[in-house]
């Protein structure tokens, strides 16, 4: 009787359960920095960590694509840490950013989106030559996918790529993600990531919007409204440019 | 009050999504172009502005202070709802093709950075 109480209480708020439930997530996590990492390897890179591995086990237990939300109990994670309230939080953050960092690297901070979407779309599409694709379409999607995972298929459908095509954009948009909310921290201090000009940049290069909110997050808070703002034009670009320009530059390569 | 500076940021958010979507149709692609990044302007232009004319209520910064101090954990639920099974099982064209995305971006930010005046400025 209790545990059918317990877990019809807990359904029923689910919100409610993921607030507990990251709190207690965030509370261990920050522990564990103390206690273990003298505070060297920062709280939130390692609840950020724990939450893609606690994501990998529920993907791994249900079989579906939204992590622990998966998990009936804790279906509340997918609306706490999804689009709406993440970008929220995020435009939240840009209360008390300097409005004068943000304009003497606007120009350098628009210009490192474009160089981003290109430099990604290049890798992807390289890659993709190398694992044996040779036709147009499928390289570009790739390419895209490289970009972000939204820039991926959004190109794909566009041009008409494979399905399986389509999916592995969308996984290598993933891994760059993950990639991206784990690497950060441990490669800021070699890359110069810790000034807002530098942020806006990294935001600009980097592009996804999840990968650059927890790449930031872990590494230093008060750079978030300065990455976050260029990484969301990112993807708009990224959709603008790829299965337009990018694509006719990779069938012209492709047909040389 | 506290709800004037949530209303403040939703105010924001929306009026930049809005932006963002008309802008995406404008160019004719099928995503929200910068919309949280016009959301954010918005934010830090009207903040700035009425530090000139009216000082925003100490409760109503704490509208928007907690939703910023809420960006650590909501980031940690995002993490937690990642398809991670997906993203590590797909094949080894998705892998190589993130991570030396990943890499050759990460390695450009020192030097668009200097490009932009980042050395001189570590605040």
């Amino acid at each position: 009787m209790i545990p059918d109480t317990l877990v019809q209480v807990l359904g029923k708020n689910s919100l409610i359960t993921a607030f507990l439930f990251v709190g207690v997530l965030v509370w261990l996590s920050y522990a564990f920095s103390r206690r273990f990492t003298a505070g060297h390897i920062h709280g939130s890179a390692i609840a950020i960590t724990a939450g893609l591995g606690l994501a990998y086990l529920g993907g791994k237990l249900t079989g579906g694509h939204q992590g622990v939300a998966d998990l009936g109990l804790l279906a509340g994670v997918g609306i706490m840490g999804g689009a709406m309230l993440r970008d929220f939080a995020i435009v939240a953050t840009a209360f008390g950013a300097d409005p004068k960092s943000i304009r003497s690297a606007g120009v350098v901070g628009a210009l490192s989106v474009v160089i981003g979407v290109v430099l990604s779309f290049a890798v992807g599409a390289l890659v993709a030559v190398a694992f044996g694709y040779r036709d147009p379409v499928s390289v570009s999607t790739i390419g895209a996918g490289a970009a972000t995972y939204i820039v991926g298929p959004v190109t794909g459908t566009a041009l008409g790529a494979g399905s399986d095509v389509i999916a592995l954009s969308i996984a290598a948009g993933l891994i760059k993600s993950v990639l991206v909310m784990i690497g950060t921290p441990l490669v800021a201090g070699r890359i110069g990531l810790n000034n807002a000009v530098a942020a806006m940049v990294y935001g600009g290069l980097m592009g996804t919007t999840s990968g650059v909110a927890g790449g930031l997050a872990a590494t230093d808070p008060k750079l978030v409204p300065y990455g976050a703002m260029t990484a969301t034009f990112y993807t708009g670009v990224g959709c603008l440019l790829a299965p337009s320009v990018l694509f006719l530059l990779t069938r012209m390569a492709l047909t040389a | 009050m506290v709800i004037y500076g949530v209303a403040l940021l939703a105010f924001c958010m929306l009026a930049g999504l809005i932006v963002g979507e008309l802008l995406g149709r404008l160019i004719g692609v099928n995503a929200n172009v910068g919309g949280v990044g016009f959301a954010m302007l918005l934010l830090i232009l009207l903040t700035n502005l009425s530090r000139y004319r009216l000082q925003l209520a100490p409760m109503t910064q704490e509208g928007v202070g907690f939703w910023s101090a809420m960006y650590i954990p909501i980031v940690v639920a995002m993490a937690a709802k990642q398809d991670v099974v997906t993203a590590v099982s797909s094949g080894w064209v998705a892998v190589v093709a993130g991570v030396l995305a990943v890499a050759a971006s990460f390695a450009m930010i020192p030097v668009l950075a200097r490009f932009g005046g980042g050395e001189t400025d570590d605040s």
